[in-house]
């Protein structure tokens, strides 16, 4: 089946069997990798993606569910060469080790700023409740997605003055 | 894990989507959130030739309260449900649920008739809509049926949908004056099914419990309607006595098994809890 998904601001068409994972498109047909697979039985999170802004695990889509509609991917984030702060956030605020659950991690925290600047963090922990992290214990995490937010509120303020 | 091969199509009208189960007859299932399809295909233990997708029907995700009525499209999802303003001010054991079901992630694509379809034992919306006295209205092409949500369940995974019918709606009476509901869940961990589940919707009028909804989850083959514990409250004024007595007759009809959540004792004291608690969190928001 042909579908046509945009991502991360650039649009595929692509013909592809129904069976396939969304999660599979983007890393074999589209050579986008940084969307991990941790568990591959819609449990652990790290295949996390945004789907017209909604996050869900990539896994447990179908890539033709995805036609017609935008998908955004940690390589998405990085915008003209320059880091997105939720991800100079992660890096300043140690809030990854080896890495593997960062790209959903990252993508969670930045829906969730876009409805929460501000959150506290119960709220965090809350957004990323379906996230795991084998490495940091998350206090880091929910650090750099505050701090981060913190920096959108103030990037925010400067631009309307 | 690849799923088996199958074909697909993605109707945009309730119409097409219904011709399209007529033709596929057995060998077409729909797809919603795909939170239990999805795995289910993965482990080979759904083998559809068809999968129909209703993500894209309008007006499926609806959500109103007019004329004395609650309705709730099929496709509402569990985080949209309980972040709903409505659910959140005066259907407490909607938003509640809402919240607790499986993690963030699956609750941006799980939806409400999904979970109803699939029918798990341990999932936590039949409990709520078996709380709430819910009419579960399944189409096909040319007829309607409706369900009483506690009926529509029967079993392990089976429900009374036939292979040509989509839920399309789950209505309730509207909540007037004296509501007060509360659900309850033990989970081991975020993303776990309940260990025990308790939905409760209550409604007073001058002092007394005038009408009682009890619905359990993960206390049997199928979510339980707790007839007997509607029974003991029902034309009786709030009291921790009252709710003690409700919370055994909800026990008596647990049927629990040892697994690695528990053992029947242990579950059947959590129900014990859960239900003197509930009941207290449901009272008091009647009063409020
Ligand atoms: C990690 C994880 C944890 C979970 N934890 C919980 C939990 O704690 N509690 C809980 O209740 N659930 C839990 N679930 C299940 C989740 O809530 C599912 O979303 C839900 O069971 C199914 O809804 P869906 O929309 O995803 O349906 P789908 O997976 O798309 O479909 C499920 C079944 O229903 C049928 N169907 C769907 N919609 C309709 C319709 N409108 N008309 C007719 N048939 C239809 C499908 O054909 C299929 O047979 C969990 C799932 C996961 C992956
Ligand atoms: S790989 Fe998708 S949830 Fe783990
Ligand atoms: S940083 Fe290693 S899993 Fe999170």
């Amino acid at each position: 089946m042909e579908v046509t998904i945009t991502v991360n601001g650039r649009t595929h068409t692509k013909s592809v069997e129904p069976r396939m994972l969304l999660v599979h498109f983007l890393r074999e047909e589209l050579g986008l990798t940084g969307t991990h697979i941790g568990c591959d039985s819609s449990h652990c999170g790290a295949c996390t993606v945004l789907v017209d802004g909604t996050p869900l695990k990539s896994c447990t889509y179908l890539a033709v569910m995805a036609n017609g509609r935008s998908v955004e991917t940690v390589e998405g984030l990085k915008q003209g060469g320059k880091l997105h702060v939720i991800q100079e956030e992660f890096k300043e605020q140690h809030g990854l080790q080896c890495g593997y659950c960062t790209p959903g991690m990252m993508l969670v925290g930045k829906a969730l700023l876009e409805e929460n600047p501000n959150p506290t963090d119960d709220e965090v922990r809350f957004a990323i409740s379906g996230n795991i992290c084998r490495c940091t214990g998350y206090m880091n995490i929910v650090k750099s997605i505050q701090a981060a937010g913190k920096r959108m509120q103030a990037e925010s303020a400067d631009a309307a003055e | 894990m690849y799923p088996p091969r199958f074909d697909y199509v993605a109707p945009t009208s309730l119409e097409e989507a219904l011709d399209a189960l007529a033709e596929h007859g057995d060998e077409g299932k729909i797809i919603a959130g795909g939170q239990s399809l999805i795995p289910m295909l993965k482990l080979r233990f759904a083998s559809p030739e068809t999968l129909i997708d209703i993500n894209r029907l309008p007006g499926m995700d609806g959500v109103s309260e007019e004329g004395g009525t609650l309705r709730f499209g099929a496709l509402c999802r569990h985080n949209q449900l309980g972040a709903h303003p409505l659910m959140t001010s005066k259907y407490h054991v909607v938003a509640e649920a809402g919240t607790l079901i499986a993690d963030p992630l699956v609750r941006n694509m799980g939806s409400l008739g999904g979970s109803l379809c699939h029918a798990d034992p341990q999932a936590d919306w039949g409990s709520v809509m078996i709380a709430l006295k819910a009419t579960i209205v399944c189409q096909k092409k040319g007829a309607t049926r409706e369900f009483g949500a506690a009926e529509f369940m029967e079993g392990i995974f089976t429900t009374k949908l036939a292979d040509d019918e989509i839920v399309t709606e789950i209505r309730c009476d509207a909540a007037n004056g004296g509501f007060g509901s509360s659900y309850l869940k033990m989970e081991r961990k975020v993303g776990d099914f309940a260990t025990c589940g308790t939905a409760i919707a209550l409604t007073l009028k001058d002092g007394t419990i005038a009408s009682a909804g009890v619905g359990l989850t993960a206390m049997g083959a199928k979510n339980l309607h707790a007839e007997d514990a509607e029974k003991v409250l029902v034309g009786q004024a709030p009291s921790a006595e009252l709710f003690a007595e409700a919370a055994e007759a909800a026990v008596a009809i647990a049927d629990v098994r040892e697994d690695s959540r528990g053992t029947p004792e242990y579950k059947k004291n959590v129900l014990r809890t859960f239900m003197k608690r509930g009941l207290a969190k449901a009272a008091l928001r009647a009063q409020a």
